[in-house]
């Protein structure tokens, strides 16, 4: 294994210190969110992040440990797992909040729509990975890859789990757009998909539809629908510009916000850290993701530059619906901050993802 | 590695490269999104948003102090907040809150539609909101709800200090009552600290002594979460009771003048001479203020307004009435102080008094034959006042009578007390544009005509005629103490001025008042007493003037009767006590007025007996603090 020093010396160290800073950011309003004031303790689940972690890491030099090419071959066999998976949550799933998304595995609780978002950009890059014709692709040259994504983002609506089947879909257009996708084209895709939304709307679940209007409309039902948002912004208005403190998120610690450490996390960490927390964390993933975008330049072929493009931009959509959710400029859907909120299936997810990244920006420099 | 497919690209992707360069774009415009959405929301709306959060996690929950005590002279209890229960119920604290009220009204013998009734009533209250079942719940209550605790979890018992008025009716007027702060006096007493809710002195001594009475509302900031549960207490503010009252008022002569008025419409005043002190002062028709207390109902509210005996006037400050011939007194005063007449020469009275082209009759038919200033007063000559206020001019006799605090507003402590009205040529320009007829001093000679006084009025000005001309300020409350005793405010004699007189003035005025009691052809005899010498005047008072003012036809036959005065003192020597009785309507001043008074009087001389020496002492301890 002669490349094994030249690999360790190039060893992507920005990538894996910005995960770990985002880990850590994570167990810390995990352990906030769920801190108890009157017995001083916050219960396992920081534990149990910090656990996952290490699954991660396991996940994540795994992902970096051979040659991002073999994935080539893998993206298959991944993808018909992952749709396996997504199939038999429908049956043996495990129901929590009104959907069907967890395999109990004995010791925990597997979500596969986490590891499926991976696999879309695992079968993209390997579809658009040979050269593009001059022409670009049209809408017709795109059958395989829309046949592929279908029956992931289909699965994952029944669950429901509109949140995953978003990204799944973004990712999925993302992928087709970074691959060479007429913009025309797109843009027919653009007026079909406004043409199809009456559709998609009826398609949707009442609770689902009730939050879509409630982002347009948040007074339409304070007490109800309503309620998240609002207290989601309160939660980070009264933060300020330094925070209350960390445990001393009002909001936080009086149960007036939902979900707080898995998607709501970003609500926790803005009361108790303030618009200065704020700014640093979103700059951090600023600077995961531009630094991911130079690796999708100078990667060494267009196979290694597609699966850092597709595993950025899982991680860029995810913030961006996140935070934009939280802070109440889109609907609320069930999108998770990546490394930061709560769950292990997305911890280790994202964390294989960056591992794939690592991989190409390790090889880049091997001929 | 030769076996991979691509490995020959090593120019990367070029079209990828120039596509990425769109990624800094579009990640720009997200970016610049979201830290623009931050600043709005954390720096721009932050203080907002902070209002909003504590509004969120904070309630706050008052206590109001508990109100002070009220006691008599003797130190006997007229009014005090007694523990009272309001039972209370936290539907969110039971599972299955239908069947645990429907187990309470079991319990309690209570309607159990009716309690379910009020809590779907009150079901759109907040979350962990109390919900009141009942106020002042009955004692049997209370120990059905203790006993059966565990059965009825979310029902429980909040004790709350209701105010109590012992004696109920006896001296409403005084003590005056509470009731729910309204929207104008909450604009005004709001940063005194008042919410929403409370109660607040609205009449008499409650609402004067508001301030020392109330005591300091404590209260609680407690955080609450989500869900409402009460997590720990911020702030806490213990309550402060309010003051101790003492009053100048005596429990037993009170009930003695409210028993002497039931059933009647007028008052009764007694002042210590010596001081100003109020003793006793019943109003009746009364109403009771525990009614007030414990919630009037809008139908018994509307039903005291629309009352055509108007129970809520306290007719002792508020009442103004014609003097009738207790007036003669001020007459008498001014003509011997202005030497308007000898005393001793005597007058013959025909029955009526010729003036201008009217003549002005005597009360009694054949008049009374030859009459001085002593007889005058004695049998209540109107013929010889007549002659005597024609000689005096309506001027002078104003002077006198507001020497002696006629026409203003004695000053005692409580709220909207009436002048009353004593005329002169001045007042009459002032009034009507128009000069004082002469005509017109004949009628305010014997009290009729415009004069107008309260009976507080004629009380204290009995007072100032038994203690040689000092005319006191009526007081009603002696002393505020705080709880552990200590001496907060202290009150005493306030004289308003001395009258100043000659003795012989006074020794023939007080002698004939003697005689309108005790001597013969007095209009008095009634209040005579074996007990205790009295002196006084009686009075009778026509209305028939006045009726056009207030009366409705219908009532004419009741309400045209003349009002009844008896104005006094006692005992003759030494005086300790005045007293002014008016019964409405009660006709001759003598026969219904007179008789009341005595009742009061012999109240006073049996409760003296046993503690006479405490009460001289008392009284030379007034006189000094007077000095």
């Amino acid at each position: 294994m002669q490349i094994d020093r030249r690999l360790i010396s190039h060893f992507d160290w920005p990538l894996f210190l910005l995960s770990l800073a985002f880990v850590a950011v994570g167990v810390m309003t995990i352990y906030s969110a769920n801190f108890d004031l009157a017995t001083g303790h916050a219960g396992s689940l920081p534990a149990r992040q910090v656990t996952w972690f290490g699954l991660g890491l396991i996940a994540m030099f795994i992902a970096m440990s051979f040659d991002y090419h073999y994935i080539d071959r893998l993206a298959y066999p991944f993808y018909a797992m992952m749709l396996v998976l997504l199939v038999l949550v429908m049956v043996v799933g495990h129901s929590g909040g009104g959907s069907q998304r967890w395999i109990n595995m004995g010791f925990f609780r597997l979500q596969p729509s986490e590891p499926a978002k991976l696999a879309i950009v695992l079968v993209m890059a390997k579809y658009f990975q040979s050269d593009e014709p001059g022409r670009g692709y049209y809408l017709r040259d795109l059958w395989v890859p829309a046949l592929l994504v279908a029956p992931l983002v289909i699965l994952t609506l029944i669950q429901p789990d509109l949140g995953t089947a978003i990204i799944l879909g973004i990712v999925f257009i993302s992928m087709i757009l970074m691959g060479g996708l007429r913009i025309r084209s797109f843009a027919c895709l653009v007026g079909a998909g406004l043409a199809f939304l009456p559709i998609f709307w009826r398609f949707l679940k009442p609770y689902q539809q009730n939050r879509v209007l409630t982002f347009l409309d948040p007074d339409r039902d304070p007490l109800g629908a309503g309620y998240h948002v609002i207290q989601s912004q309160i939660a980070i208005g009264s933060g300020r510009i330094f925070g209350k403190g960390f445990l001393h998120g009002t909001q936080n610690r009086l149960d007036f916000l939902p979900a707080q450490h898995t998607d709501f996390i970003f609500a926790v960490f803005s009361e108790e850290w303030g618009f200065f927390g704020c700014a640093v964390l979103l700059l951090l993933y600023f600077i995961m993701i531009v630094y991911c975008i130079g690796l999708v330049q100078r990667a060494k072929d267009r196979f290694g530059a597609l699966l850092v493009f597709g595993m950025v931009a899982i991680v860029f959509w995810h913030v961006l619906i996140n935070v934009a959710m939280v802070a109440g400029v889109m609907p609320v859907v069930g999108v998770p901050l990546p490394m930061v909120s709560y769950g292990g299936s997305a911890l280790a997810s994202m964390m294989f993802a960056v591992g794939v990244i690592m991989n190409v920006s390790m090889r880049r420099y091997v001929f | 590695m030769a076996e991979l497919t691509n490995i020959n690209k090593q120019d990367g992707a070029p079209e990828l490269r120039w596509r990425a360069r769109w990624l800094y774009a579009i990640l720009a415009i997200a970016f610049v999104g979201l830290i623009s959405r931050l600043l709005f929301l954390q720096v721009l709306s932050g203080e907002r948003y902070t209002f909003l959060s504590e509004n969120n996690r904070v309630r706050i929950k008052r206590v109001a102090g508990t109100r002070g005590m009220i006691f008599d002279r003797q130190g006997q209890l007229l009014v005090d907040s007694r523990p009272s229960f309001d039972l209370i119920f936290v539907p969110e604290d039971s599972s299955d809150p239908q069947n645990t009220l429907r187990l309470l009204g079991r319990y309690l013998n209570r309607d159990q539609a009716e309690l379910l009734k009020t809590f779907e009533e009150g079901k759109s209250r907040a979350a962990f909101d109390e919900m009141v079942l009942g106020r002042d719940v009955e004692w049997s209550a209370v120990v059905a709800v203790e006993t059966h605790q565990l059965d009825l979890p979310g029902v429980s018992l909040r004790a709350r200090p209701r105010r109590s008025y012992v004696d109920g009716q006896m001296a409403a007027h005084v003590l005056g009552y509470l009731g729910e702060i309204n929207q104008r006096q909450l604009t005004i007493l709001k940063e005194q600290g008042y919410a929403l809710g409370d109660e607040i002195g609205q009449y008499g001594l409650e609402r004067r002594w508001e301030e020392l009475l109330r005591g300091q509302s404590g209260g609680q900031q407690v955080e609450v979460d989500a869900l409402g549960r009460r997590m720990r207490v911020l702030h806490e503010v213990t309550d402060v009771p309010g003051y101790t009252v003492h009053l100048t008022l005596d429990r037993q002569l009170q009930a003695a003048a409210y028993e002497a008025l039931k059933g009647k419409e007028g008052t009764i005043v007694a002042i210590d001479v010596s001081s100003g002190a109020i003793l006793a002062l019943a109003s009746t028709p009364a109403f009771d203020p525990n009614v007030f207390a414990r919630g009037i109902k809008s139908e018994e509210w509307s039903g005291l307004m629309k009352d055509k005996l108007r129970p809520l006037s306290n007719r002792a400050t508020q009442g103004q009435y014609p003097p009738g011939s207790t007036f003669k007194i001020i007459m008498a005063i001014a003509a011997l102080e202005e030497g308007a007449m000898n005393p001793e020469s005597f007058i013959q009275d025909p029955g009526f008094f010729p003036f201008g082209n009217r003549q002005f009759r005597d009360w009694k038919k054949g008049g009374h034959g030859a009459v001085n200033l002593h007889r005058a007063i004695v049998e209540s000559c109107d013929t010889y006042f007549y002659q005597l206020g024609a000689k005096l001019g309506v001027d002078r006799i104003a002077k006198w009578a507001r020497a002696f605090g006629l026409g203003e507003k004695t000053g005692i402590a409580l709220d909207d007390e009436k002048n009353g009205l004593i005329p002169d040529t001045q007042w009459k320009q002032k009034r009507f544009r128009q000069p004082w007829f002469p005509g017109e001093t004949i009628s305010v000679a014997i009290g009729q005509g415009y004069v107008t006084v309260t009976p507080l009025q004629l009380a204290n000005m009995m007072a100032a005629v038994a203690n040689g001309g000092k005319l006191y300020r009526p007081y009603l409350v002696s002393k505020v103490e705080s709880l552990d005793g200590a001496t907060v405010r202290e009150y005493g004699p306030e004289l308003i001025r001395s009258i100043a007189m000659k003795q012989e003035t006074l020794n023939r005025v007080q002698k004939a008042l003697a005689d309108v009691v005790h001597g013969p052809g007095g209009t008095g005899g009634a209040a005579r007493s074996p007990a205790i010498q009295v002196a006084g005047k009686t009075g009778t008072a026509q209305v028939i003037e006045m009726k056009s003012a207030y009366l409705k036809s219908e009532q004419l036959s009741y309400f045209n009767r003349d009002h009844a005065w008896f104005v006094s003192y006692a005992p003759v020597e030494k005086p300790q006590i005045a007293i002014a009785v008016l019964v409405e309507h009660g006709g001759h001043g003598g026969e219904a007025a007179a008789p009341m008074a005595k009742k009061v009087y012999e109240k006073f001389i049996e409760m003296q007996k046993p503690v006479q020496e405490n009460k001289q002492e008392a009284r030379a301890d007034g006189a000094n603090r007077a000095n």
